[in-house]
């Protein structure tokens, strides 16, 4: 039978059979919710009504409630929609280009890392809809017929492109997401005991026998999505950063921009999964299963995408100085050393610094420094935008129109409102869905599992 | 297991006398293309010397990068092929050579591709003077190019001795030790890499079209140098396999291969893409310069070598069988190795001689856009030296690493 190098470290620690793997991922589902967990719902609720409350207040009262003038007219807004999206794109990263990699490693994070890339998409999609103002309005991005009572919407914008890119990128990884929960439902229904339960995992598992005929379309479709999905990973975010790459506002066009974005939405986006992972896998029991191997290698991914991101940076500031444009060199200087130089040192430190702390293996293989770090570098990612967004239109062309930009309490209130929404909808899942992949997890049980490894079961 | 006798690989005389041949046309292709060429200072002599110095030199650095990655990622599947990369990067003293040659020429005024070389351009003085370049000086002054042409040199030349060094150690000595040294290192060669890759593109490249900047640049000329890499790889994989040797690689080892020649494909038509939708996009002058001089010349050359290397990978590799067919690898592969060459060609030419080529011999020079025997004949016999280097460079260890401890994983590699 196949094993795998003696010098790699099983991925599935202990000795587990695989009925323990079943009661250690369906258990949590089957008994009664715990009380962390109806605390953490309960504030991640009340959070996310009131950012609920903030938006029904922004679409009464107007776009005016926003902190934007005439002059810095993108700020928090956009800000927190690319960083959204970004965090929307491990993910997929994950389930997609790491299946065509045959990554083993994958099967114990990409459930719960593609459940919190639906929802962060979820999340980034309220800014630019309500940003709209009358969003009942907001099926005009849609390329409906001129009678309907819109104009054709302009294909020329950049903006327009992200309705595309962003709901293809959705419905695939959603679509992805569910064939994956098949197997998963249908064991969860012949194991449940509650009537009602039963029903409801029956109709959600699709008829799930188990075949092996089942299971040879389950991995086809499988690649087929991750082939479709991987062209995804990279189109969403670079259609994003062309948002900004396709204008002639200095700092913000740059053709690097495209390669740069995908990178620092990945290495966002992993710093999420670390973040959600390493509280669920303590709660949650799961040790054996997301340990601290896994967690290493996502810190190397961490390092990877981070220094490809702080490689960016310097290209970005070296060009600006050497193409010798004005307009371009000052958009950096004053990056740097302008009026919001602060949040440039903010990205700089957090983005480009602090992960190469991981370069100690003491620090990768720390549960708590990860944890810090992975919350730095999400707060660094959400300073990149704001960097790139405001520092550059705050001081443009003409230096009459100059100004700063100062955020409103509705600007704080959705932005914490929808960090409420997404733990609330990522709480929920945890509950009621098998956060591991557990049939997947089963393939490689005897491949890399410790006690098959070591032979000692077997 | 492997037969005894094919753990080593031996030069067969034919292919040596091949070699041979195609480096006997190249050197005759480049005294004659010395003669023929009219154009100021034998620009286009020059320029395609540093095309064929760059190109295989950049396939060369792509061994060094994938290998140093195979390490850095723990990857199984390639430790039967780590010999191949190794000989690969074999031929680096020599692709830099060439290069130093190129750059050495210019700093000595022999030619003018880079312009900013001339010290004229930086005096404001001058009737030459040029404002734009002289406010890169700090950049592109003598030394400080010359010092990180020898940082780059050191870098990639000991790196290489000590991956060569440490992976001959492995065969004899066994253990994992040595493993987890070139796991460390190989990460660590990464880190320069990441840097080096975008600044020698600015240095040599780039820096031709003197006043144009692109901050994609970088990791497009990186992508390109990767994606023939890997072809080479795959081509030399599959007649090594033709020729008896390499039993243990699979067609699993071969779709992997060709896995890695249409991503990297459709990374480099990507980077492509988005650089040149940006720069057309926005249309703004210092930036659209680039793509004006190579769309007065040549056009149609440019837009069939995008369509080439996009289209024939999308189309013809996407196919699970056609990557494991040897056929489809190596034609298409040979295909998109010529192609990623005229994308080199595309850096270069239109930045130095402009569409203008005085080309002939004695009285009779005339004005032509390229001299396609000449262009071939140098190409082929920096081919020929490529693969001489190569391969003999493949017979200087076991074919296959006996002691790497992913070899049993290699082995059973299936996908």
């Amino acid at each position: 039978m196949f094993k795998e190098a003696s010098i790699r470290k099983p991925l599935i620690l202990g000795h587990k059979t695989y009925h323990d793997i079943t009661n250690d991922i369906v258990g949590p589902i089957e008994g009664p919710a715990p009380r962390q967990w109806k605390i953490a719902t309960t504030i991640a609720a009340i959070v996310a009504l009131y950012g609920i409350g903030c938006i029904m207040y922004l679409v009464a009262a107007g776009i005016g409630t926003w902190g934007l003038n005439k002059t810095v007219g993108w700020a928090w807004d956009i800000t927190n929609f690319v960083w959204w999206v970004g965090i929307g794109h491990a993910g997929t990263l994950i389930s997609a280009v790491l299946l065509l990699f045959r990554q083993r490693w994958r099967m114990a994070i990409n459930r719960s890392a593609e459940a919190m890339t639906i929802f962060a998409v979820m999340m980034a999609a309220v800014f630019p809809v309500f940003h709209m103002g009358r969003v009942w309005m907001a099926y005009w991005t849609l390329p409906l017929p001129n009678q309907f009572g819109s104009l054709w919407p302009n294909f020329n914008s950049a903006l327009m492109w992200d309705v595309f890119a962003i709901s293809t990128y959705f419905s695939v990884s959603l679509v992805f997401w569910y064939i994956g929960l098949i197997p998963d439902f249908a064991t969860i229904r012949d194991r449940m005991v509650k009537p009602r339960m039963k029903r409801v995992y029956g109709i959600l598992s699709f008829g799930w026998s188990g075949r092996a005929k089942h299971w040879t379309r389950f991995e086809e479709v499988s690649l087929v999505l991750a082939g479709i999905a991987t062209p995804l990973v990279f189109s969403v975010h670079s259609i994003v950063s062309m948002d900004f790459a396709t204008s002639i506002v200095p700092g913000w066009h740059a053709t690097i921009f495209p390669p740069y974005f995908v990178s620092g939405a990945i290495f966002s986006g992993f710093a999420m999964v670390l973040t959600l992972l390493l509280i669920m896998r303590k709660t949650m029991r799961l040790e054996a299963y997301i340990h601290l191997k896994h967690i290493e290698y996502m810190n190397i991914v961490i390092i990877v995408t981070g220094s490809i991101v702080g490689v960016a940076y310097l290209t970005e500031l070296f060009i600006s100085w050497y193409s010798g444009v004005e307009y371009e060199s000052y958009a950096f200087i004053n990056r740097f050393s302008g009026p919001y130089s602060w949040s440039y040192w903010m990205m700089m430190t957090c983005n480009v610094i602090s992960p190469q702390l991981f370069w100690f293996k003491k620090i990768r293989t720390s549960l708590p420094a990860t944890f810090i770090l992975s919350i730095v570098v999400n707060i660094g990612m959400w300073f990149e935008r704001f960097v790139i967004i405001v520092t550059s239109i705050h001081r443009d062309y003409t230096p009459a129109a100059w100004g700063e930009f100062h955020p409103t309490i509705i600007d704080i209130g959705m932005f914490i409102g929808t960090i409420g929404i997404f733990f609330t909808l990522f709480l929920l899942f945890a509950r009621y869905f098998p956060v591991l992949a557990l049939n997947e997890l089963k393939t490689i049980l005897k491949v890399s599992g410790e006690s098959y490894k070591n032979d000692k079961a077997h | 297991m492997v037969h005894d006798n094919k753990l080593h690989f031996t030069f067969p005389k034919k292919t040596r006398t091949w070699s041979m041949a195609l480096m006997a046309i190249g050197a005759v292709s480049m005294i004659l293309g010395w003669m023929f060429d009219k154009t100021d200072h034998h620009q286009y002599w020059w320029a395609n010397l540093l095309i064929n110095g760059f190109f295989f030199f950049a396939v060369a650095l792509g061994a060094l990068f994938f290998y140093a990655l195979q390490y850095a990622a723990e990857v199984a599947w390639s430790a039967q092929l780590k010999r191949i990369f190794e000989a690969m990067f074999a031929y680096l003293p020599y692709g830099l050579a060439v290069v130093a040659i190129v750059l050495l020429a210019g700093q000595l005024h022999i030619h003018h591709l880079y312009h900013w070389m001339d010290p004229n351009v930086h005096d404001p003085n001058h009737a030459d003077y040029d404002e734009i370049i002289a406010n890169k000086k700090p950049y592109l002054s003598a030394w400080f190019f010359w010092l990180r042409m020898v940082v780059y040199a050191l870098t990639f030349l000991l790196f290489a001795r000590a991956f060569r060094r440490w992976s001959i150690q492995e065969d004899e000595l066994g253990g994992i030790d040595l493993h987890y040294k070139q796991y460390r290192r190989g990460a660590l060669f990464l880190v320069f890499f990441a840097v080096f890759s975008s600044t020698i593109a600015w240095d040599w490249l780039m820096s031709i079209d003197t006043h144009w900047y692109s901050t994609m640049y970088g990791w497009y000329i990186f992508s390109g140098m990767w994606v023939t890499c890997m072809i080479f790889a795959t081509i030399l994989v599959v007649w090594l396999k033709d020729n008896g040797y390499l039993s243990a690689v699979n067609t699993s080892h071969l779709h992997d291969l060709g896995k890695w020649v249409f991503a990297v494909s459709m990374l480099w038509s990507y980077l492509w893409f988005c650089q040149y939708m940006l720069i057309w996009y926005s249309n703004i002058p210092e930036e659209v310069t680039y793509f004006q001089t190579r769309y007065e010349h040549y056009m149609y050359g440019m837009w069939a070598i995008f369509a080439v290397n996009f289209a024939v990978p999308f189309y013809v590799m996407i196919s699970r069988d056609a990557k494991r067919n040897t056929k489809y690898l190596t034609r298409v592969g040979a295909i998109l190795f010529l192609s990623h060459f005229f994308d080199l060609y595309m850096a270069v030419i239109p930045g130095t001689i402009h569409g203008h080529l005085e080309w002939g011999i004695g009285e009779h020079a005339h004005h032509i856009t390229f001299a396609w025997w000449f262009e071939i004949g140098m190409f082929l016999g920096f081919l020929g030296l490529f693969i001489y280097v190569v391969l003999n460079a493949l017979t200087k260890a076991r074919l296959i690493p006996v002691n790497h401890p992913m070899l049993k994983e290699s082995e059973h590699h299936q996908i």
